[in-house]
């Protein structure tokens, strides 16, 4: 052991002062003499061309890699261990990166916060919304988008093309953000038929393939004809519902090519326009705001363009209820409304605008879908 | 550093296996070193012509890995960040391999011994520190002994293929860690990350004094020592060694080799499930769907890689480690893709399975033997 730790040891005191060099260096550069060079770090869970949640983030980078004065690094596949911490780290240390991008929700916590502890000197921006002013450090940020509004638009769509009346959700886990994008669909397809119902299924992870697989072939042999989800690639989902004649909604990124007749819209991140702002603002010597949040109307989401597939009648309350949502406060969750076990959500008249916390503990699924949390 | 795994290797000459002027037993020490490092040289290299075969300098790639893992401080840091789960996953399946039992689900145990020690400090609260992270470590080796020694007990009693029950287990186990903490355990705060319950501060394990690194390290560290002796210098291990080598003879020997199977698979699962708990104590904070991190199935490649031997584990895990730590940079700087390391790990495994056959076959001394017998 100590064959290892001797050479180390002393190498740690000569470590400890790169690293105070590093930070001193990133302290100094907040002032505009940035402008020489800014590094930005991108983080992804998964493979960046994924066609879905990594795919989404690392089109916001390449947006950013074409600007200039600003070297983008990239890592993907980097698991939500100490190897998410590490790789932070490595970006700041070897690459000197002072704009960090760790884009899994899973990041946040503990692994954000543990980095942002001991490198005052970088700015972390974090995809999720978690940042606390009371509970989290001020060079730590967090961004989130209204995404449940483009399911709604997605329903709009599907509620156009479905043929049995019967539309289907592959999901990962029952959680808020998920259960809201499902109600969403949901909801926005029976804004056009209140006969419509969505069956949805949970595979219980974000990536899994083959059960994403499963559920879609499960939902077509129930006689679904749209099928959407929520998972972290749609590729899967999108290809095998085609294959089985299904219409599809896409999630995340633009999936137009992988079924190029089949895809009516999809609810889309467009990071792009979120990371470039943000690097601007450091480019200019600003801050960020800790705490972002946008829709549709801020240009944090945007909808793929509407496939073949839709009808005449479908394109015109499309783009008629996507410029009412543009407007702002629009609410797609509005009394009266139940879920689907009979129990009151809204009360005729209450409505819940998409920025609406009460929105980000959800845990229901409205009157109309087919399934259950448990 | 012994390579006698194995009663069975060379000709039965009424000679004790370690006397020292047994003929075959040098070559025998020489052969453990000379051949699973010939065969990483072999694995390199042959990397190294698959990279020339995609237009990129292994040299930059072998400095690049080395700088990154090995080459600074920080590199250090993250190398031995990395080892310490690897280490405990590696005795998962290198005890079970030395009663010849290739078990390759320990993420199984892992996962499972997570929840157990997230369960634990959720419900047994306020005990104190080393109360709290003993009950935790005993939780968890409990829950990995149990699913692991499972699969011992099952190879024994019904005759089923251990290699498949533990991997399937494995799956099992992650569906099993997804219900518990989505469902009976979930912190009710953690919204849209399903986790247990934060534990209380006196519950998590710290790092290492001046060092970035916590104490998981030296737990498993002692782990493979305290393996090490068991296997090789006593007489459980001696039984244990025997049933490896010939399972007919234990049992005419009188062994009672259901027990050794189950008892030697349990002690396998308990390091694995120790891991979890590290991970739980040290990293994470709480018990989630981060714990499959994939460490169960790295730990594999690392006890095949040093042989099944307990203390040659540690450099291995040293070693993988640090392509694990470098891979950021690779990517980052020389554009490959995340699975360049992947299959630079998969090419040294073959490589060092095809090594395997070669056991017993280069030694000067054989050859003589065979020379003289015609």
């Amino acid at each position: 052991m100590s064959m290892i730790l001797h050479p180390s040891r002393r190498g740690f005191i000569k470590g400890a002062a790169a690293l105070a060099g590093v930070s001193a260096l990133s302290g100094f550069s907040a002032v505009p003499a940035y402008a020489a060079g800014l590094t930005v770090g991108f983080i992804y869970v998964g493979a960046k061309d994924d066609f879905g949640y990594n795919q989404a983030h690392a089109e916001g980078a390449a947006a950013v890699k074409a600007m200039d004065s600003v070297t983008v690094i990239e890592e993907e596949n980097v698991p939500e261990t100490v190897d998410c911490q590490k790789t932070m780290e490595s970006m700041i240390n070897f690459d000197g990166a002072s704009l960090l991008f760790p884009t899994s929700f899973g990041y946040f916590d503990p692994h954000i916060l543990e980095v942002a502890a001991k490198q005052p000197g970088v700015r972390f921006q974090h995809a999720g919304g978690m940042w606390n002013a009371d509970k989290h450090p001020a060079h730590v940020g967090s961004y989130f988008g209204y995404i449940g509004m483009g399911q709604y638009l997605n329903g709009i769509a599907a509620a156009h093309a479905t043929k049995t009346k019967k539309i289907g959700f592959v999901a990962a886990k029952p959680i808020p953000q998920v259960l809201l994008n499902i109600n969403s669909f949901l909801l926005g397809a029976r804004s056009v038929d209140p006969e419509i119902t969505c069956q949805v299924i949970f595979t219980g992870e974000w990536s899994l393939a083959v059960k994403e697989a499963e559920a879609t072939n499960a939902l077509a042999d129930q006689g679904v004809d749209v099928i959407t989800c929520h998972v972290d690639g749609p590729k899967v989902v999108i290809e095998t519902a085609a294959g089985r004649g299904a219409f599809v909604c896409g999630y995340h990124a633009d999936q137009t090519a992988l079924a190029p007749e089949k895809y009516l819209t999809g609810a889309e991140w467009n990071w792009a326009k979120v990371y470039t702002d943000m690097v601007k603002t450091t480019l200019d010597g600003g801050m960020i705001d800790n705490f972002v949040r946008g829709g549709l109307a801020e240009g944090f989401i945007k909808m793929s363009p509407l496939g073949p597939a839709v009808p005449e009648a479908g394109r015109n309350q499309f783009e008629a209820v996507k410029a009412e949502i543009l407007k702002g406060g629009f609410a797609a969750i509005k009394g009266p409304l139940k879920d689907n076990g009979g129990n009151v959500i809204a009360e005729a008249g209450q409505s819940f605008v998409e920025t609406d916390v009460a929105l980000e503990s959800m845990n229901y699924l409205v009157e109309g879908v087919v399934g259950s949390l448990s | 550093m012994t390579a006698h795994s194995n009663v069975s290797a060379g000709p039965m000459k009424g000679v004790p296996a370690r006397a020292a002027r047994a003929p075959g037993h040098l070559d025998r020490q020489i052969e453990a070193f000379a051949l699973p490092l010939g065969a990483l040289a072999v694995g390199l290299a042959l990397f190294a012509l698959f990279l020339m075969m995609v237009g990129k300098s292994p040299a930059e790639f072998y400095g690049l890995v080395f700088k990154a893992g090995f080459g600074t401080a920080f590199s250090w840091e993250n190398t031995l960040a990395r080892t310490s789960p690897l280490l405990l996953a590696a005795l998962c399946v290198a005890i079970p391999a030395r009663l010849g039992l290739v078990v390759i689900g320990g993420e199984g145990a892992i996962v499972l011994g997570g929840v157990a020690a997230g369960a634990f400090g959720m419900h047994m609260t306020g005990l104190g520190s080393t109360l709290g992270i003993v009950g935790m470590a005993v939780s968890a080796m409990c829950v990995g002994g149990v699913w692991i020694g499972m699969v011992g007990a099952l190879r024994y009693k019904r005759g089923v293929n251990e290699t498949i029950s533990s991997l399937l287990l494995a799956y099992i186990a992650i569906a099993l860690m997804n219900h518990l903490v989505e469902g009976p355990l979930r912190d009710p705060a953690s919204l849209n990350k399903p986790s247990t319950a934060p534990l209380e501060a006196a519950y998590r394990i710290g790092t290492i004094p001046g060092w970035d690194i916590h104490w998981g390290l030296v737990v498993g560290i002692l782990a493979c020592i305290f393996s090490f002796v068991l296997i090789e210098r006593t007489t459980w291990g001696f039984s244990a060694r025997i049933v490896g080598g010939n399972i007919r003879a234990a049992q005419i020997q009188g062994l009672p080799v259901g027990w050794l199977m189950a008892g030697f698979c349990a002690l396998a699962g308990g390091f694995a499930g120790l891991a979890g708990m590290l991970e739980v104590s040290a990293v994470h904070g709480s018990a989630n769907g981060s714990l499959a991190g994939g460490y169960g199935f790295t730990g594999i490649l690392i006890a095949f890689l040093a042989r099944h031997n307990m203390l040659a584990i540690i450099p291995v895990a040293v070693l993988l480690a640090g392509f694990e730590a470098s891979s950021g940079l690779i990517q980052r700087r020389m554009d490959l893709p995340d699975a360049t390391i992947l299959v630079l790990q998969g090419i040294v495994f073959i490589s060092i399975l095809i090594s395997e056959t070669f056991t017993g076959r280069l030694s000067f001394s054989s050859l003589m033997r065979k020379q003289s017998h015609g």
